[in-house]
């Protein structure tokens, strides 16, 4: 069997990438999946000590985890959508309505 | 691991998009491994049924053609990089140096019949305030992305 490391050493490349994606690019759609990205990688790590320490709850929070994803998308194309109507631009320097 | 690169690297945003599908139905696979059948079916469910469809169902609303053009920020992108490759090797030395995380995989099938069973009595009777809660929050998730995406009453 694979030991427990092998998963969390995923869960943090995956971790890295989605900070990447996040951090770097410049388009909002590619932001928004790079979070998706991130709370994938939370989730593995979640259901492998789950496995590992034979406990349910690590499960019920990845449940937990991925409604609030859910919800987190929806507002955030929602938001995105009125965006662009608003303002026609999918970079996020663009987006300065809310500087003082 | 690829498809998750190709995620971030990738210019145009459907390939992104497909990409990031390709990574949940891999990450699926792996909660498959990790013995829990019922999360790989939600994560299939939720992530590959309804959040790549919005996804692909906004980029098809907007027109990303003419946003695509920038792929990385264009300037003072390297205070961030050395953030990252610090974070990721602080991490990785944490998890290989430690002997915590070395603990072998327990019995194979040693519970198979009823987890679900038992997964939903502790979900029900011990966490019933946040499943409630959660329940709550997507409810008035659905009704803020409906109010915020539309059109404005003239």
């Amino acid at each position: 069997m694979v030991p427990l490391w092998w998963y969390i050493a995923l869960g943090v490349v995956l971790f890295v990438i989605g900070a990447a994606g996040v951090l770097l690019r410049r388009n909002i759609l590619i932001v928004l999946m790079s979070l998706e990205l991130l709370l994938n990688s939370v989730n593995i790590n979640f259901i492998a000590f789950a496995h590992y320490y034979d406990d349910f709850r690590g499960r019920i929070f990845a449940i937990f985890v991925i409604a609030i994803t859910a919800a987190e998308v929806a507002v955030a194309l929602g938001i995105l959508v009125a965006l662009v109507r608003n303002k026609a631009t999918l970079k996020v320097d663009e987006v300065t309505i809310m500087k003082g | 691991m690829v498809a998750a690169l190709v995620l971030v690297l990738a210019r145009n945003p459907v390939h992104s998009a497909l990409a990031l599908m390709a990574c949940f139905v891999q990450i699926s696979a792996i909660f498959v491994l990790l013995e829990a059948p019922l999360l790989a079916v939600i994560q299939i469910f939720v992530y590959v049924g309804a959040i790549m469809v919005l996804f692909l169902f906004v980029i098809m609303m907007l027109d990303v053609r003419k946003a695509t053009l920038e792929r990385f920020l264009p300037h003072s992108n390297l205070p961030a990089f050395a953030l990252l490759a610090l974070l990721g090797v602080e991490m990785l030395v944490l998890v290989l140096s430690s002997d915590r995380f070395s603990l072998p995989a327990p019995e194979a099938g040693a519970r198979t019949g009823g987890e679900i069973r038992e997964l939903s009595t502790t979900l029900f009777s011990d966490y019933l305030l946040p499943f409630e809660v959660v329940s709550v929050i997507l409810l008035v998730a659905l009704v803020g992305a409906i109010v915020l995406a539309r059109k404005e009453p003239d």
